[in-house]
């Protein structure tokens, strides 16, 4: 079969089986959009913007576990898709970004719409490449696949330059099978003598922890945390990213740990004797003070990225292989030693825990007669979608109140920007998600300084009809913004309030969507009964809350776990 | 401390920025870097010499083996290995100057390899410390210009880093 540049791409991508493109125009990539016409095959989801591509892919990559495809021309289109590829990259999200590029003639010489996107985008790419021959691209697009998946995963970008995609320049096209690469060999299993030894310590551990993170999602390694996590007996608490690997309601789970964990969750990793560090990175949102890190425990670290071991907090056990292979033999060797009354041993330790919940850290006052609660809206959401959402996340205070008030029971269910913390992320990620999964449930939840920087993806959802719900807890602020500068600049509101916000209602509807503004508490479970039994609409819920709220319990920067701050109405109590 | 470390690399165009990407971007000191094609034209071969205590050189050392175009990793200080480097120095070579500076290029086995009514430009290759004591023995002033190659290294015995 001869095929041009423009049709390879076209045909690599139905080799490999992607469902939707997201993507945007524009000249560098006008012979592969024509290939695309012409062809057709793959789904092409048209955003406003190219960071909502990359957003777009990211979120479909997220909710389903397969890789997210993004499309974008040359210059402008490359540098608008950065944000969105830094974003995939922080969260190691499969991803592959093809990238329009002037004719290779052109390359180096200012071109029109030229940049050097292979050099933009090197520090936040898993790896890229520049196509410049068009018999190499099959093989290419092929390699971007396999090292975008496999491994730790990550964003490869291809950049293509115009003249590849000639669409006069046939050549024959076979789309290899396999891609061997001599220079990258992701590992598989775990070593069993480090194993074992991760075992000897977890067998005599009086106070041991799972502490799991988004690796355990991404390794698709779920089902064999849960069995491990229940065979065991130990307590798991789990990072923004981990969350839904064990299910959210389970009575061993602690919550989330760090900055806006839990104080059972915080308390626990500062006492715990054995820490079993499960596809998590050790981010200093997690740790808090370094220095102050879990300082009794010895601590075993399973991860597939051998970069991650040891990086910020040296670890006793390194295990370095995939998840899921590595907790099934953890498991298996666990169980053929433990004794039947080792789970009993730790009653002790859960009888410390229960008293550290009895805390109640969460607990806030819902005033009927005041302003919306964020932590009400969360709940309430919660409790009219049963928990069944795939919940989209911008970034703010709204994130980390539904990270702490909606329990997700299953993982990829949970979408957000964690590692980069991207303000516009939410709602071109629920689009992915939403096309991903049609029949599901897909909400945005966002505030209303992170909705505006995509907004204009309001269009897209009525382009491609998506029924998502966008749930935005309105403050009238950038509320972790203002919450820092409450609490660390003697509130100074410099430059967060949102001064002269839309109208969302309006806005939603004239972008043809239906909208919605709750102001009362007691109205809010009926209005987001009536959002959610509009199945086929897109519909925006403008929920003005409190715009005093901030996020407790907090680690502040320099402390550690065991030094939480509570919110003001519980610090006062008895904490020992 | 001092690492030499030796990495061998996919000859493609960007791998090099790679690696000095890497060194900026997570700011790990980087002392001198050189880079050539090997007897096989797909390998490129890399020595750079690093500073940082254990923790941090680990790091480096991993970081570097997760980039895509690493093939293989080997620090040259973890065991016994050559070290080499090639300098050249130009210097002013007049009257009763020019014996003084041939002695000296004897006594380190260096070369003149270009003379002039006025200079001579000096090569001489060995490790690192052994350049830098050339340098500081040449009478002052008479430098003109240095140009240091950068160290490269091989481990001692019959085991190679290859494919």
């Amino acid at each position: 079969m001869e095929l041009s540049g423009g049709e390879i791409v076209v045909q690599a991508l139905l080799d490999e089986g992607v469902e939707y493109v997201f993507g945007y125009p524009g000249g560098s990539v006008l012979h592969i959009y024509d290939a695309l016409f012409n062809k057709g095959g793959v789904k092409h989801i048209l955003v406003r913007h190219e960071q909502a591509a990359a957003h777009a892919a990211d979120g479909y990559a997220r909710s389903t576990g397969k890789c997210g495809v993004c499309l974008v021309t040359s210059g402008p289109g490359a540098t608008n898709a950065v944000t969105g590829i830094a974003t995939a990259y922080m969260d190691s999200v499969p991803m592959v970004v093809l990238t329009g590029q002037v004719p290779t003639p052109f390359i180096g010489s200012d071109a029109f719409q030229e940049v050097d996107t292979v050099g933009i985008t090197r520090p936040c790419v898993k790896h890229n490449f520049l196509v410049k021959d068009v018999r190499d691209l099959a093989e290419t697009i092929r390699k971007a696949f396999y090292i975008a998946t496999t491994g730790r995963p990550g964003p490869v970008v291809v950049d293509i330059p115009k003249d590849v995609t000639d669409p006069n320049v046939k050549v024959p096209y076979t789309y290899p099978k396999d891609v061997k690469l001599r220079s990258y060999s992701p590992v598989e299993r775990g070593h069993l003598g480090q194993i074992r030894r991760a075992v000897d310590l977890m067998l005599e551990a009086k106070r041991p922890i799972f502490y799991t993170g988004g690796g355990v999602v991404l390794g698709e390694g779920s089902a064999e945390l849960r069995a491990l996590v229940q065979a065991t007996g130990f307590p798991v608490t789990s990072t923004l990213m981990g969350l839904g690997a064990v299910p959210g309601t389970d009575t061993q789970f602690l919550g989330m740990l760090g900055m806006h964990g839990t104080y059972e969750a915080n308390m626990a990793m500062h006492e715990t004797d054995v820490l079993i560090a499960v596809g998590a990175r050790f981010d200093d949102r997690v740790t808090g003070k370094i220095e102050h890190f879990c300082p009794h425990a010895k601590i075993v670290h399973i991860d597939v990225d051998p970069s991650s071991i040891s990086k910020n907090v040296k670890v006793d056990v390194p295990i370095v292989g995939q998840v899921a292979s590595v907790l099934a033999d953890m498991l298996r060797l666990y169980q053929e030693q433990a004794t039947s009354q080792r789970a009993s041993q730790l009653a002790d330790w859960w009888a410390k825990i229960a008293e550290w919940r009895r805390v109640e850290c969460l607990r806030y006052d819902q005033d009927p007669a005041a302003a919306i609660k964020p932590q009400f809206a969360v709940e309430t959401l919660y409790k009219v979608t049963q928990g069944e959402l795939y919940l989209a996340s911008d970034v703010g205070q709204h994130q980390m109140f539904a990270a702490q008030f909606y329990p997700f029971d299953e993982p990829r269910r949970w979408i957000n920007s964690g590692g980069l913390g991207t303000m516009g992320f939410g709602l071109p990620a629920a689009i992915g998600a939403q096309l991903a999964h049609p029949e599901a449930q897909v909400a945005c939840i966002s505030g209303d300084a992170s909705i505006l920087m995509c907004i204009q993806e309001l269009a897209t959802c009525l382009q491609y009809s998506l029924p998502i719900k966008v749930v935005l807890l309105n403050n009238g602020y950038m509320g972790m913004v203002r919450q820092w500068q409450e609490l660390f600049y003697e509130s100074r509101y410099s430059q967060s309030y949102v001064d002269a916000l839309p109208d969302f209602v309006k806005l939603a509807e004239s972008f043809g969507h239906v909208g919605m503004r709750v102001e009362r508490p007691g109205d809010l479970e009926g209005a987001m009964r009536d959002a959610f039994a509009m199945k086929d609409r897109f519909v925006f819920m403008d929920v003005l809350v409190d715009p005093t709220e901030n996020v407790y319990p907090m680690i502040v920067a320099g402390k550690g776990h065991h030094e939480m701050q509570l919110s003001p109405g519980l610090s006062d109590r008895e904490l020992s | 401390m001092r690492h030499i470390i030796a990495v061998l690399l996919e000859n493609e165009a960007g791998a090099l920025s790679r690696v000095a990407g890497l060194f900026s971007a997570r700011g790990y000191n980087i002392e001198s870097l050189t880079v050539a094609p090997t007897d096989d034209p797909t390998l490129s071969r890399m020595t750079l010499v690093t500073t940082g205590n254990d923790e941090i050189v680990e790091q480096i050392k991993k970081q570097l083996n997760k980039l895509i175009d690493t093939v293989k990793l080997l620090d040259l200080s973890e065991g016994p290995h050559i070290e080499r480097e090639m300098m050249m120095v130009k210097v002013r070579a007049e009257r009763e100057d020019r014996e003084e500076l041939k002695r000296l290029t004897d006594i380190f086995r260096a070369k003149i390899i270009d003379v002039t009514d006025t200079s001579y430009v000096i090569e001489l290759t060995g490790a690192s410390r052994k350049l830098d004591a050339f340098i500081d023995t040449l009478p002052g002033g008479a430098i003109i210009e240095v140009v240091r190659s950068g160290p490269t290294g091989i481990a001692r015995g019959e085991k190679g880093l290859v494919l």
